[in-house]
C-alpha cells in the first residue's frame, strides 16, 4: 500500500467516499438494466451510465435545506441525495414500499423529507417547479438554493428560457444544472440548438454561467460549489453546463441509431469512475484494496435493494384512488 | 430473449457474436436481436463459458425463451430468475354505484320508456303491471309476460287493429313456444259422467233467477278448484327455476276474443266463491276480456288455467301450459254417449277433462288423482 | 350586506387573504402596475407591495408552474392567467404536475394553489379571445373547478378555493365583473361541490353555471309568462359536481335543460345529461336537452356571435318544444 501523500483540499475519506457514490449508481444502473430485461422493472428506464460525476459532484454542493428537482434520468441524482437504494429499486418495480408507493416508477422519484421533488418525464417541466420552489425559500427568508437537473434537449423548450428569464428577473436562488449529453434522446445537439455553447444562453437572461468537464468528478464538484456560493451569497440564479456522455442508450428501448459506435468508445475511454480511480491512484490516496472494498460493499448494496424490492407489497387496488385529492381534515 | 423495450414480446435474433466454448463476461454484448424499435445489442449479466446455444439467428421467440446456457464460474453472483409472470394483483370488480334514484314522487309509475311504449301497444295499464327491474321498475319483459298470459284488447286506439292484433300474436306466439320448448309436457285424460251435474243445474237454475242461471261452465271451474286442494302441486308457478306454490287457487279461465286471440283472466279465490258468486265473476270477466277492460293483474294472477272447447264441437283438448303455470285442463263438448250404469246401457251426457301437466313438478300418479278428484266432486254437484 | 360588483367582491377576498395570510401571495400579467387587465387586482400592490403582488413576464406556463413550485414550498400563491385562452400554453404545467403531484408522490405533496382565469365570450373578441374551456379542465383528476356566477359566490368561492389544499381553478366569465349583488363581507367561504337552487319551479330543470346564469333566468322569467315555472340550478362547483342537488330537482320536475357556454360535443353537458341519465332514468319523461355554443370558431360579427352562443330565448324555445313533445 502506497503511502498515502497529503494532496491540498483532497481527504482521502472524501474521495473514497466520492467513489463509492459513483461506483454505487454505476452498480445499480447496471441491475436495473438486467432486472428490466427479465420485466421485472417495465415502462421506461433511463441509465445514468457514464454520468455518475456529474450528479455525485454536483451534489456536494448541496446541503439538506437546499432542494432538487430533476428529470426522468434521475437515479443518480436521487442515490447521490441518499435516497435509499431499496426504495428506489422498490419504486421501479412498483411495490408500495418504493419512494412514491409504486405510483411513478423509474421518471418519478420523489422524497420530500429529503427535498427531493422529482422525477419529472416532460423534458423542461421541471424549470417552472425549481423557480417557484425557490420563490418560496426566498419569500420566506430561507437560505436555501434550489437545484434544477435538466438536460440539453431541455435548453430547446420554451421553459427553459421563461425559467432563466424570471428567475434572474426576480433573483431567485436557482441552480440550473445543464447535464449536456449532446444530444436530446436520437437528436445530436449540432441538430437541435442553433448555438450549441449552452453556457452562452445565460448571457441573454443576464446571468452568471459556467460550463465543466462533467466526467471529471472534483471538476464538477469544484465548479459546483462555486456556482452555489454565488447563489447563496444572493447573487441571483445560476446556469451550470455539465459535459457528459450517457454510455448507454437513451432508455431501455433505443437501438442507437443516430450515434456511431465509435463516439461511444471514445467516450468510454472518458469514463468517470476509471479516470478518478486512476487519479487517486496516482495520488497514492488508493490501492487495489479500496476498491474490492467499495466493489463488494456496493454489490452487497444492490442486492440488499433488490432484495427489499422483491419482498416489498402490492398496493391494493382498492387504494387506487387515494390521494388524489388531499384527505379532508378530521 | 431479453425484454429490451417497453411493450416487447418477441425478438428475432440477428446474430450471435459468440459461439459455445467461448468465455462471457458480464456486461459483454454477446447477441444482437431485431425488435420492432429496431436492432439491439443484449449483454449478458453473467459470467462464465457458452456451452450451448438454443436459438439460432433468424428465428423469432417469444420474450423468456432461453436463448442459451452458460455454465456460470463458480461464485459468481446468481443469475435472476427467469421472467416471472408479474403477480399483477387481480383488480376487484368495478362495482358500479346502485344509481341513487332520488325518491319517485308518490303515485309516480317507475318505468323504462320502452316499457311505457310496449305497454301501450298491447294496450295495457302499466300502473297495474308488477316490475321486477331495480326498486320495482317495470320492463320490457314485465309487460310481455302480462300479455303473455293474455291479450287484452287495447283500450287505446290502435294504429289498426291488424297491427294490434299481429303484435298479440306475436306475443302469444313467443310464449306458447318457449312454453313447448321448456315445459316437459304430460298429458292425461278422463271421460266423466256429467248427468247428475246436468241434472242438478236444471234444478238448481228453475229456483234461480233467469238473470242469475248457472252454466254447466262454473261446476267444471269449481270442481277443479276444490280438486286443486287435493293435489296442489297443481296449483303453482315455476320461477326462477324453481316451484313456488301459489298462495291461493285462482283459476284461469280461456275466454275467446271475437278479434280471434285468447285471454285467461283469473277467477280468484275459486274454490272459496259460491256458484253464484263465480258465475257472476265469470260472466263479468267475459264482457271486459271482450271490451278490453281486464285488469293485469287479472292476466298475472291464474295458478292454473282451465280451457273448454266444447263450443267449438271438440271432444278432447291437448292444451298447452301457460307459463309459469305448471298445468292446464281442457275440456271438450258434452256429449251424449253410451254408457254401463250398473251393468245396464244407457245414454249419458259425458266429457272428456284433460290435463296438461309439468312433469317437473309433478308425474302421471298425482295428475291421475287430481283428474278422478275432478271426476268425483262433479258426482256430488250439490257439494260444489 | 353590501351591494358590490363581481369584480370588487373577488377584490375583497383577495385583499381578505393578503392581510390575513403572509404565505399568501398574487402573480400574473399585468396584476401589479397595470391595476388587472380586469380591475381585479386594482390598488394591490399599492397596499401590499410588489414582493406580494407580482407582475410575471409573458411565460403563463412558467410562471403557473412557478406557483405549483411555490405552493409546494410552504406558500399560497393565486396566480391569475389573464383569460382561460391562454392558459393552454401553461397546460402542462396544469395537467402533468398540478394534477397529478400528489398522487405520483404516493401522497408525500399537496398542492395548494389557486389560480384565476377569465372566461367565456360575447364580447366581440372572435376565436382566439372566446373560449370556455372549464368543461375540458374538469375533466381532469386531481384539480378543482369553480364557477361563480354572482359576486356574493365570486368571494365565496375564491375563499373557499385558498382554505383548500389542492390545486383549485377559479372561472370567472368576462362579462360578470360589472354585475352587482349583495355581498356579505362577513361571510365566511363558500363550499366547493355545492349547486344552489337559484330558483323554485316544478315544470322543468334548468341546469347551468357562471357566465350562463343570467340568461338562463332570464329564460326562467319568460317561461312564467307562459305559466311554466323552471327549476333554476347554479352548479357553481364542476369539480367535484353536485349531482345529488340536480338529481333531487330532476325527480321533482322530470325534466332537464342543461345551459353551458362550452361548445356542445364533449361539453360539461354531455357529463351532466349522462349523470343524470345514470342516476335518474325513471325520474325523466323527457330526453335531457343541452343548450351550448354552436361548433364553430367564435365570429367577431355581433349577429354572428349572438347566434353561436346560448341566449335566453334558446333556453325558452327548447323547454317549450320539450314540453310540447314530451307533455
Amino acid at each position: 500500500m502506497t503511502a498515502e501523500r497529503a494532496v491540498p483540499g483532497l481527504d482521502r475519506d472524501h474521495a473514497l467516499a466520492l467513489l463509492r457514490q459513483m461506483i454505487l449508481i454505476r452498480r445499480f444502473e447496471e441491475k436495473a438494466a438486467e432486472l428490466y430485461t427479465v420485466g421485472k422493472i417495465r415502462g421506461f428506464l433511463h441509465l445514468y451510465i457514464g454520468e455518475e460525476a456529474v450528479a455525485v459532484g454536483a451534489m456536494q454542493a448541496l446541503t439538506s435545506d437546499d432542494s432538487i428537482v430533476a428529470t426522468y434520468r434521475e437515479h443518480g441524482q436521487a442515490l447521490a441525495r441518499g435516497l435509499p437504494a431499496g426504495s428506489l429499486m422498490a419504486e421501479m418495480y412498483g411495490k408500495a414500499n418504493g419512494c412514491s408507493r409504486g405510483r411513478g416508477g423509474s421518471m418519478h422519484f420523489f422524497d420530500v423529507s429529503r427535498r427531493f421533488y422529482g422525477g419529472h418525464a416532460i423534458v423542461g417541466g421541471g424549470l417552472p417547479i425549481a423557480v417557484g420552489l425557490a420563490l418560496a425559500d426566498k419569500l420566506q427568508a430561507r437560505a436555501g438554493v434550489t437545484a434544477c437537473f435538466f438536460g440539453d434537449g431541455a435548453v430547446d423548450e420554451g421553459e427553459f428560457h421563461e425559467s432563466l428569464n424570471l428567475a434572474a428577473l426576480w433573483k431567485l436562488p436557482v441552480l440550473f444544472l445543464c447535464e449536456n449529453n449532446l444530444y436530446a434522446m436520437g437528436t445530436a445537439l449540432t441538430r437541435h440548438q442553433s448555438q450549441i455553447d449552452i453556457r452562452r444562453k445565460a448571457e441573454a437572461y443576464d446571468l452568471p454561467a459556467d460550463a465543466v468537464d462533467g466526467m471529471d468528478v472534483l471538476a464538477v464538484e469544484a465548479s459546483a460549489q462555486a456556482a452555489a456560493d454565488a447563489v447563496r451569497r444572493g447573487g441571483g440564479p445560476f446556469l451550470l453546463e455539465l459535459r457528459t456522455y450517457r454510455f448507454r442508450a437513451h432508455s431501455m428501448a433505443d437501438p442507437e441509431l443516430y450515434r456511431e459506435k465509435r463516439e461511444v468508445e471514445e467516450w468510454k475511454a472518458c469514463d468517470p469512475i476509471a479516470a478518478f480511480v486512476a487519479k487517486l491512484g496516482e495520488r497514492g490516496l488508493l490501492g487495489a484494496p479500496d476498491v474490492v472494498a467499495i466493489e463488494t460493499s456496493v454489490a452487497a448494496e444492490v442486492e440488499d435493494a433488490v432484495r427489499f424490492a422483491e419482498a416489498g407489497p402490492w398496493e391494493p387496488v382498492e387504494d387506487l384512488t387515494k390521494d388524489v385529492y388531499t384527505p379532508a381534515e378530521p | 430473449m431479453p425484454i429490451l423495450t417497453a411493450d416487447m414480446s418477441a425478438g428475432t435474433i440477428v446474430e450471435w457474436r459468440k459461439k459455445p466454448g467461448d468465455a462471457v463476461k458480464r456486461g459483454e454484448i454477446v447477441a444482437l436481436v431485431e425488435t420492432d424499435k429496431g436492432l439491439i445489442d443484449v449483454e449478458i449479466f453473467a459470467s462464465g463459458v457458452i456451452e450451448t446455444i438454443l436459438v439460432e439467428p433468424g428465428a423469432t421467440v417469444p420474450t423468456g425463451t432461453v436463448l442459451a446456457v452458460i455454465r456460470e464460474e463458480p461464485g459468481a453472483a446468481p443469475t435472476p430468475a427467469a421472467p416471472a409472470a408479474i403477480p399483477v394483483p387481480v383488480a376487484p370488480p368495478v362495482v358500479l354505484a346502485p344509481p341513487s334514484e332520488a325518491k319517485a314522487a308518490p303515485g309516480r309509475l317507475k318505468i323504462s320508456p320502452l316499457a311505457r311504449k310496449l305497454a301501450a301497444e298491447l294496450g295495457i295499464d302499466p300502473a297495474t303491471v308488477r316490475g321486477t327491474g331495480p326498486g320495482g321498475a317495470i320492463r320490457r319483459e314485465d309487460i310481455e309476460q302480462a300479455a303473455a298470459g293474455a291479450a287484452a284488447a287495447a283500450p287505446a286506439a290502435p294504429r289498426t287493429a291488424l297491427d294490434r292484433q299481429a303484435r298479440l300474436r306475436q306475443t302469444i306466439g313467443a310464449a306458447m313456444a318457449r312454453s313447448k320448448r321448456e315445459i316437459p309436457h304430460y298429458y292425461l285424460a278422463t271421460t266423466i259422467d256429467l248427468h247428475p251435474a246436468m241434472t242438478w243445474l236444471t234444478g238448481e237454475n228453475l229456483e234461480r233467477p233467469v238473470g242469475d242461471r248457472l252454466l254447466y261452465g262454473v261446476l267444471l271451474i269449481k270442481a277443479v278448484a276444490l280438486a286443486l286442494r287435493e293435489v296442489p302441486e297443481l296449483n303453482a308457478v315455476w320461477r326462477g327455476g324453481e316451484v313456488v306454490p301459489g298462495q291461493a287457487i285462482h283459476v284461469g279461465v280461456a275466454v275467446s276474443l271475437r278479434s280471434g286471440g285468447l285471454v285467461a283472466p283469473a277467477l280468484h279465490d275459486a274454490d272459496r266463491q259460491g256458484l253464484g258468486d263465480l258465475m257472476r265473476s265469470f260472466r263479468d270477466l267475459v264482457r271486459r276480456a271482450r271490451a278490453g277492460g281486464l285488469r293485469s293483474s287479472e292476466l298475472s294472477d291464474p295458478t292454473i288455467t282451465v280451457t273448454s272447447l266444447g263450443e267449438q264441437g271438440v271432444e278432447t283438448v291437448f292444451p298447452i301450459i301457460y307459463p309459469p303455470q305448471v298445468a292446464i285442463v281442457g275440456f271438450g263438448k258434452v256429449v251424449e254417449r253410451p254408457w254401463s250404469v250398473g251393468g245396464q246401457i244407457v245414454s249419458r251426457p259425458v266429457i272428456t277433462a284433460t290435463l296438461a301437466a309439468d312433469h317437473r313438478v309433478s308425474d302421471g300418479h298425482r295428475g291421475g288423482r287430481f283428474l278422478a278428484a275432478v271426476d268425483r266432486l262433479l258426482q256430488e254437484p250439490g257439494r260444489l | 350586506m353590501t351591494k358590490m360588483t363581481y369584480r370588487d367582491a373577488l377584490r375583497s377576498a383577495l385583499r381578505q387573504a393578503l392581510r390575513s395570510d403572509p404565505r399568501v401571495f398574487v402573480m400574473g400579467e399585468d396584476v401589479g402596475r397595470y391595476g388587472g387587465s380586469f380591475k381585479v387586482t386594482y390598488g394591490l400592490l399599492e397596499e401590499f407591495g410588489p414582493e406580494r403582488v407580482r407582475d410575471t413576464p409573458l411565460s403563463e406556463s412558467t410562471f403557473l408552474g412557478a406557483g405549483i413550485g411555490a405552493a409546494i414550498g410552504g406558500m399560497r400563491p393565486i396566480v391569475e392567467i389573464m383569460t382561460v385562452n391562454f392558459s393552454l400554453l401553461a397546460l402542462d404545467q396544469i395537467v402533468n404536475n398540478a394534477a397529478t403531484l400528489r398522487h405520483m408522490s404516493g401522497g408525500q405533496l399537496s398542492v395548494p394553489l389557486v389560480v384565476r382565469m377569465a372566461t367565456g365570450g360575447g364580447r366581440q373578441l372572435a376565436a382566439q379571445h372566446s373560449h370556455s374551456l372549464e368543461g375540458w379542465f374538469a375533466h381532469i383528476p386531481g384539480i378543482k373547478i369553480v364557477t361563480p356566477a354572482v359576486p356574493a359566490d365570486a368571494r365565496g368561492l375564491l375563499l373557499a378555493a385558498l382554505g383548500d389544499p389542492d390545486p383549485v381553478f377559479v372561472f370567472e366569465h368576462a362579462t360578470l365583473y360589472p354585475m352587482e349583488g349583495e355581498v356579505d363581507e362577513e361571510a365566511g367561504p363558500a363550499r366547493i361541490g355545492e349547486a344552489l337552487v337559484r330558483r323554485s319551479g316544478d315544470a322543468v330543470t334548468l341546469i347551468t353555471y357562471g357566465g350562463s346564469l343570467g340568461k338562463t333566468l332570464q329564460a326562467a322569467d319568460q317561461l312564467a309568462v307562459d305559466g311554466i315555472e323552471a327549476e333554476v340550478i347554479d352548479l357553481r362547483s364542476l369539480r367535484p359536481l353536485d349531482i345529488a342537488t340536480v338529481l333531487a330537482s330532476v325527480a321533482k320536475t322530470h325534466r332537464a335543460v342543461i345551459v353551458d357556454e362550452g361548445w356542445r360535443m364533449v361539453s360539461l353537458a354531455a357529463e351532466v345529461s349522462a349523470q343524470i341519465m345514470e342516476g335518474g332514468f325513471y325520474s325523466l319523461d323527457a330526453p335531457v336537452a343541452r343548450v351550448c355554443s354552436t361548433e364553430v370558431p367564435m365570429p367577431y360579427a355581433k349577429h354572428m356571435e349572438d347566434a353561436a352562443l346560448p341566449q335566453a330565448a334558446t333556453i325558452r324555445e327548447t323547454v317549450t318544444e320539450m314540453l310540447r313533445a314530451h307533455g
